[in-house]
């Protein structure tokens, strides 16, 4: 049985077809690895073992009966805990939220269920997503399965995590400014953030609107492909989702083809600050890419260097407002100060408990960005950075067919290393936030490990709007030419995680 | 409630030394079917808190979705104050806290509005014509309903708790905002209430609203400031919330107005504040003070698209639209040959449509003004009704104006008749019949009683015979009491003058 979570999704929905495994054996595999592993890796806030199960028993049960079923379904799926599921609480990874049910499920969750995938669970993340490596969650850190004592990224350090430790084969992540791909890269996993509006955005509790977007977790990029395209497609609850049609990425992931394509360097994103493990691999990508037949071309995208800047303009002011609901008065945590409490010192004390120092830090920042006097030089100026920022692209991807750039400067850093220091963690970002900037879709895969440290790295694909193809078409031959290398997966090398190897 | 206790001046002093300066913001409640961003029924006087989706409450995740027929609404408005409608325009967020709120923050427009720069001429009762510049129309949400128990004051200071009614929370909203309104002098209150009444006829006219103030359709905050004759800049102002009846405005305007003058007469400066209006008093107190500096945080909705318009779109509502009221006055006026002192008359007894009704079903304009303005408005004012509350039909006019025309009755006996149907005794003929109404029409019988007059009034008809005519009226008087009224008048003075062998 503990062969079945080693297998990737795609195995694993070809297994069940064929109906070599059952949905229930899969599903309780990965409970079981779930329950042996957890307690080190702390991936998961919420465990929804009996659901998992009857959803796995109705799809074994509806296959015994020869009705059509959706390619995935009984394949099992965790949930980053900032998408809304009914009968399962949300918390966001904040106080604020404890014990909250949602009454509606978010749409990508609708999806999961129409094609009877059965929900693991909902995992970890920095509180509403604000961070790089899942400290700030109010419900204790993640570990990286890699070793116990580094980050998983964030802010969907859960997610990764439990994907690295094959608790899941799959799961579904937020990336506002990398918090699917940035976990993706320090844990050896794949992530995707779709182009902005390629997946409904209705059940994920917002941080910033314009930046925040729903994507796959797996550890193949066809695993992604498979899951982007059940979430893909328009919503029309989401005014900003996109009305075309999801695409053929799984079709483009396995054809997998990269001969005459232009594959464009960022020349920004390499050099200094980058760590040197990081940056050997990066190459070693660029010259398999090349020796499979594409141009490898250098671009400037000079804007870039304002991006990180800009995003922590636009990103707190829009979550200063996104945050501004969870007061007290409709659902979640609610503090009455002693005395004769006024609705103002029960908003106040509310959101002083509930709230963590880091989405305190942001909401600060973004509310004094917006403020009158001074909204044109902050939230103003950040705009016209973001618009810089998105002819860059355009410009790049003239020259173009897809960009690539190391997912993050650094391998995972030790637990607790950054956590004083908000711009050091901050400036991990620096690589995955121009995408989200300009609301085009990047993917991360691993590029094997960084020499100094043994710890993974991960190179990110870019393409432009609408163009998710392109990165499947891409990554799946990057990923191919890099298993050869190493003679199979990366994750293969990773560790044997025990009980005994974290804290609990 | 709390009474002023405020120092006024007298009106006329006032305006002695001051020239007032008005403003109007006034909020029209549509009556879409559901909600502005969500697909809740927007209606009234429902049990609290059932008119709510997970959008009007505010749940995490939870994204807005424009209503598309709300825009269309608001584009009339516009276009029906003479305003230039915007090729682009977005909505914005306006952050406060408040409980009312479910986000803290409302969705509404704040650099962008959908509408802006017209213009309504509103004609005064003596038909002066005062044109105010409309500065714009803008789109918004409504917010909940607050109840606030057990203080004295109904106010959210001193109460001990407070109820919130989230079914108005969403409702769509179009705020329409006037240009400082200058030279009304001794008229502003006047205008005040009349322009009011302009904008809630204008979109009951346009079927927009429901546009009742007593439900809080129509809704208007009041700006008020003062400054000395022959000074050019403005005084300041102050801002009275929530006048909610014609009347209300008119006295809250002149109120503030002999405020200010007393308040500017002592030397002292005006607090800009806003003002609680209070019938019962008939005076306004201090609100909370408010600043051209209050700073709502506004920034794009990021949640939402910009609503983008088009020539052919506009030009279709355009075509939609219905006669303006005022133009429809103007029309009919001229159609019916009414003096302008005839038509105030009619618009103010409130049965202009009746009259233009009762035309269109075939009797002049002369007669139908007879019937409304004379035997069905007395009718109605006796029985505290609206004029066309009281059940006559237009068809019913037309009956008995050609029972009139027939001479099968007369004048008199047509009451009579009006009587029995509205007694329910049937049709105008029926209720000829069954009351034995009938004018003698058999010249028989009116010649015995035209002989008998003759001969009672010898001197009269000597007279007549001399050729004075115009006194055949004690003749036919005379007729008319021996026959009870029963005879036709114009027939009695035909017969009179033949028996007499006079020319008429």
């Amino acid at each position: 049985m503990t062969d079945l979570i080693h297998l990737s999704a795609d195995v694993l929905a070809r297994k069940l077809a064929a109906q070599e495994v059952s949905a229930v054996e899969v599903t309780q595999a990965h409970l079981d690895r779930i329950g042996a592993v957890d307690g080190a890796i702390h991936a998961f806030l919420h465990v929804n073992t009996d659901e998992a199960l009857l959803v796995a028993a109705e799809v074994d049960k509806a296959r015994a009966d020869g009705d059509a079923l959706h390619p995935l379904a009984g394949v099992p799926i965790a949930v980053k805990d900032l998408i809304v599921t009914k009968g399962q609480p949300t918390t966001a990874g904040s106080r604020i939220l404890e014990g909250w049910q949602s009454p509606y499920d978010a749409t990508v969750v609708k999806k999961l269920r129409a094609a009877r995938m059965p929900i693991l669970g909902k995992t970890n993340l920095d509180e509403f997503a604000m961070g790089s490596s899942t400290e700030h969650s109010a419900f204790g850190p993640t570990r990286n399965p890699w070793d116990l004592d580094r980050i998983p990224g964030g802010s969907g350090g859960g997610s990764a995590a439990a994907v690295a430790a094959f608790e899941a084969p799959l799961a579904l992540g937020t990336d506002t400014g990398g918090s699917i791909r940035q976990p993706g890269a320090v844990t050896g996993t794949v992530g995707v953030k779709p182009t902005y509006g390629g997946v409904s955005r209705y059940g994920a509790i917002a941080m910033a609107s314009s930046l925040d977007q729903i994507g796959p977790v797996s550890r193949t990029v066809l695993d992604s492909a498979l899951l982007h395209e059940v979430i893909g497609g328009h919503d029309p609850h989401d005014s900003t989702s996109l009305t075309d049609p999801v695409g053929a990425l799984v079709e483009a992931a396995r054809m997998g083809q990269v001969e005459g394509m232009r594959i464009g360097v960022i020349k920004e994103l390499q050099g200094e600050g980058y760590q040197a493990g990081v940056l050997t691999r990066f190459h070693e990508s660029l010259d398999l890419l090349r020796s499979a037949g594409a141009e490898i071309v250098e671009v400037s995208c000079p804007n870039f260097r304002y991006a990180l800047e800009a995003y922590y303009l636009i990103m707190p002011s829009e979550a200063s407002s996104n945050l501004a609901k969870y007061d007290g008065v409709r659902f979640g945590l609610r503090v009455v100060p002693d005395g004769a409490p006024t609705i103002e010192r029960v908003m106040g004390a509310t959101r002083a408990a509930g709230f963590g120092d880091e989405v305190k830090r942001r909401i600060i920042l973004g509310t004094y960005a917006l403020s009158a006097g001074y909204y044109d030089a902050y939230y103003g100026s950040a705009q016209k950075v973001r618009t810089l920022i998105q002819r860059d692209f355009a410009a790049a991807f003239e020259r173009a067919d897809v960009l690539i750039s190391p997912t993050a400067p650094t391998t995972a850093f030790k637990l607790g290393e950054k956590l004083d220091d908000p711009l050091a963690m901050y400036l991990n970002d620096v690589a995955t936030i121009p995408a989200n900037m300009a609301g085009v879709p990047g993917l991360s895969l691993p590029g094997g490990l960084a020499d100094e440290d043994g710890l993974p790295v991960g190179i990110q694909l870019l393409a432009p709007a609408r163009q998710d193809a392109r990165l499947y078409r891409v990554g799946a031959v990057l990923e191919a030419l890099l298993e050869e290398t190493w003679g199979g997966p990366l994750l293969a090398k990773a560790p044997a995680i025990t009980e005994s190897a974290g804290g609990k | 409630m709390t009474a002023g206790t405020d120092e006024v001046l007298s009106f006329e002093e006032a305006m002695e030394k001051y020239d007032p300066v008005l403003g109007f913001e006034v909020h029209v409640e549509l009556n879409t079917r559901t909600k502005m961003f969500s697909s809740a029924p927007n209606a009234f006087g429902d049990i609290p808190n059932t008119n709510v989706t997970p959008v009007d409450l505010g749940l995490p995740g939870v994204l807005p979705v424009v209503n598309g027929v709300a825009v269309e609404s608001a584009i009339k408005i516009g276009l029906a104050l003479n305003c230039s409608i915007a090729e682009k325009c977005y909505f914005a967020r306006k952050n406060y806290f408040y409980p009312d709120t479910p986000k803290n923050f409302q969705t509404s427009q704040f650099e962008d509005p959908i509408a802006h720069d017209g213009f309504l001429d509103i004609e005064l009762a003596d038909g002066t014509v005062f044109r105010v510049e409309i500065e714009r129309a803008h789109m918004e949400e409504d917010a909940g309903k607050l109840t606030h128990m057990g203080g004295s004051t109904g106010r959210i200071q001193g109460a001990e708790f407070s109820l919130v009614d989230y079914n108005r929370a969403g409702v769509p909203l179009i705020e329409i905002v006037t240009k400082p309104i200058e030279g009304a002098g001794s008229r502003a209150p006047e205008l005040a209430k009349a322009y009011v009444a302009a904008i809630r006829e204008i979109v009951k006219n346009l079927g927009v609203s429901d546009a009742r103030m007593e439900r809080g359709n129509v809704r208007c905050d009041a700006n008020v400031s003062l400054r000395p004759h022959g000074r050019e800049r403005f005084g300041t102002r102050t801002e009275t919330k929530n006048v909610n009846s014609l009347r209300a405005v008119e006295h809250a305007v002149r109120y503030e107005i002999q405020r200010h003058a007393a308040v500017l007469d002592t030397g002292t400066a005006i607090l800009q504040e806003t003002r609680h209006w209070h019938e019962d008093t008939r005076s306004t107190t201090s609100g909370r003070p408010k600043s051209d500096a209050d700073d709502y945080r506004y920034f794009p909705e990021p949640d939402l698209v910009p609503v983008v318009t088009n020539e052919a779109w506009i030009e279709k509502l355009r075509a939609e639209l219905p006669e303006p009221p005022a133009e429809r006055r103007k029309r009919l006026q001229a159609d019916w040959g009414y003096s302008d002192a005839e038509f105030r008359d009619v618009v103010n007894a409130g049965v202009m449509s009746s009259i233009e009704d009762t035309v269109a079903a075939g009797v002049s304009a002369a007669v139908a003004r007879k019937w409304w303005m004379g035997e069905i408005s007395r009718r109605a004012k006796l029985a505290d009704v609206e004029p066309a509350e009281l059940g006559v039909t237009p068809e019913l006019i037309v009956e008995l104006n050609a029972l009139i025309e027939s001479g099968k009755i007369n004048d008199k006996l047509s009451r009579d008749v009006l009587d029995g149907v509205l007694a329910g005794e049937g049709t105008p003929s029926e209720v000829v019949e069954k009351r034995g109404l009938a004018v003698v029409s058999d010249d028989g019988p009116l010649l015995e009683a035209i002989d008998g007059a003759l001969a009672a009034q010898p001197d009269v008809a000597d007279k007549i015979r001399g050729g004075k005519v115009q006194a055949v009226g004690a003749i036919v008087g005379g007729v008319m009491k021996a026959t009870r009224g029963q005879a036709d008048a114009g027939r009695v003075r035909e017969l009179i003058l033949q028996r007499l062998g006079v020319e008429g």
